[in-house]
């Protein structure tokens, strides 16, 4: 099982480097990640060292560019044909599910630590509590993952990988405006404070918002580890069901 | 467990479509088996479904002894797959993408290094190891996939129209990479090409509209064409005479005018349900003293039973061309 996950994960880590997609990623994330910090965030005005501004960005960032990273995991194995050359190895869905994850996963890791500029800027500048920093790199960590398994699981319904990127983009906006005050109004007045604060539960907002302050609490990393687990039992049984 | 493929009425539809409509078979080490059938007749659906890509809504595949509903993983070890089309991961280089398959089969190292060498060499493929498969040619790319079907030297080989888009010598190339590696295993082949049948196939499948129409030997199937063992005779003389001598010989089904060739008549005369009547014939003629030209005994051709065996006359009206859309996805 476990060398199921790796080889379909090493190959599909190549994959990305063997386009040009990986360097436009990764130059697209670092450079959109500091101008949301620098411009819209505030970073100097502030007069704060830490990195509140450019971890509150990550929702909005992974909203555009995680689906981007997802759509091509299963439309493009559907379009070319090659999930059945897939799914004919003795490799399990499971495992395949898993290391196309991951692969994904790493890669929006490794764009992650390539903010490390960031890091080395707040430092120099100031005497942050990098504790917190610590915290909310973990949290946007996990945060994408969760965004990636979305995309994952949308991508294997399709073999057009538009439609897998806007599925995604879509359903991920509304795990992040849910807990928008917009969304919430529309709820309180009718619905008990039950249903509110489940709406707002589910949220990527809200609970960023703690992780960015650098509270990264159990429940949060259990939240976004049940719904990486969840979209991913689902993207298996949806390439399970749908091969024909 | 002589049987190393073995399927138990297989029934599979897509939606309204009927794409495969209880098709059983077993298949033999040593055999090679030939599946024929029009487009969309439900061949590359019963083949995925023997690949345990696809499951069947009812009946069942066993691969090597291995139930493939219940433990597909197991069954895939013991088979090799080239799908329709031969798809390929088009941005890797063929060994990369040959390195990727040799891991998920399992080798890793020497082994492993063994195992690619081997395969490389078998299907000639030196010479692009370094290229990405999607730069490849229409050939090369076919025998990457077929590369990828055999690295492991599965007892079973399933291969989907292994040498469709090939030039006459590439095609040439895979079919004595079959023959040879027919004798350990048990081959299934899909092909419209039907001289391919009567070059590799020991058995040949013929299957329309999901259904299985005719399974035998080539030669079996032939002997069912309209024409085999149709006695041609091209004659010096009048062809009234001929036909007189002949007319009451035992086993003479008919005898009908041929097209006359350079002037001279000729004369097709039809056995009686697949009699060799070759000899009696000839002797009859030698007797009453006729002069013949020529005597060609026809085989038949399997074209021929292939559309005696898919045509519309065969079975259900219409059939083919609604089957068409569903089967063939």
């Amino acid at each position: 099982m476990m060398q199921g996950v790796w080889t379909v994960a090493e190959r599909e880590l190549k994959g990305y480097f063997n386009t040009a997609l990986a360097f436009v990623f990764i130059a697209v994330f670092v450079a959109l990640s500091a101008a949301f910090t620098f411009y819209l965030g505030g970073f100097f005005e502030r007069g704060k060292a830490d990195l509140q501004p450019f971890f509150a960005y990550h929702p909005w960032l992974y909203l555009l560019l995680i689906p981007a990273l997802a759509m091509r995991l299963w439309a493009e194995e559907r379009k070319t044909g090659t999930l059945e050359l897939l799914m004919t190895l003795p490799v399990s869905t499971g495992a395949a599910v898993v290391g196309k994850f991951l692969a994904a996963w790493l890669f929006a890791g490794l764009a992650l630590v390539l903010t490390f500029p960031m890091w080395v800027t707040v430092n120099v500048l100031g005497n942050p509590d990098n504790g917190v920093i610590l915290a909310g790199y973990l949290g946007s960590f996990l945060m994408a993952g969760a965004y990636l398994a979305i995309g994952a699981c949308l991508s294997a319904l399709t073999s057009n990988q538009v439609i897998a990127f806007i599925l995604g983009a879509v359903v991920c906006f509304l795990f992040v405006m849910s807990g928008m005050d917009m969304v919430l109004g529309v709820f309180r007045p009718w619905a008990p404070d039950a249903v509110v604060r489940t709406v707002a539960d589910v949220s990527f907002l809200t609970r960023f918002d703690a992780i960015a302050r650098g509270v990264l609490s159990v429940p949060d990393v259990v939240y976004f580890l049940s719904l990486m687990a969840f979209w991913l039992t689902a993207n298996a049984i949806a390439v399970d069901q749908k091969k024909a | 467990m002589t049987d190393l493929v073995v399927a138990d009425t297989l029934h599979k539809r897509f939606g309204p479509v009927v794409a495969v409509d209880g098709i059983s078979l077993a298949v033999p080490r040593g055999e090679v088996l030939g599946f024929l059938g029009p487009n969309a007749a439900g061949k590359s659906t019963t083949m995925k479904m023997l690949t345990g890509y696809l499951l069947p809504d009812s009946g069942r595949v066993t691969v090597a002894g291995h139930d493939m509903a219940r433990d597909a993983l197991a069954g895939q070890r013991q088979l090799g797959y080239l799908p329709e089309g031969a798809p390929l991961y088009g941005d890797m280089t063929t060994d990369a993408f040959l390195d990727f398959v040799a891991r998920a089969r399992g080798y890793r190292g020497r082994e492993k290094t063994r195992r690619i060498a081997t395969v490389v060499e078998r299907v000639a493929l030196e010479s692009v190891l370094h290229r990405p498969v999607e730069a490849l040619s229409k050939g090369f790319k076919r025998r990457v996939a077929l590369a990828q079907a055999i690295l492991h030297d599965p007892p079973v080989l399933i291969l989907d129209e292994p040498t469709d888009g090939l030039d006459p010598n590439q095609k040439q190339h895979v079919r004595r990479l079959i023959r040879d590696m027919a004798a350990d295993k048990a081959i299934i082949i899909s092909t419209h090409i039907l001289e391919e049948v009567e070059a590799v196939c020991s058995r040949a499948a013929i299957i329309a509209d999901g259904v299985l129409r005719a399974d035998g030997t080539p030669d079996a199937l032939l002997a069912r064409a309209p024409d085999h063992g149709v006695v041609t005779l091209t004659l010096a003389g009048d062809a009234g005479e001929a036909r007189a001598a002949l007319s009451d010989l035992d086993g003479v089904a008919g005898i009908e005018a041929a097209p006359a060739r350079d002037g001279r008549a000729a004369l097709r005369v039809v056995p009686e349900g697949g009699r060799a009547i070759a000899p009696a014939v000839g002797g009859r003629l030698r007797d009453r003293g006729i002069a013949v030209d020529e005597m060609v005994v026809e085989r038949g051709s399997l074209d021929a039973v292939f559309r005696d065996v898919t045509g519309v006359e065969g079975g259900r009206d219409g059939g083919a061309t609604t089957d068409g859309t569903g089967a063939a996805a």
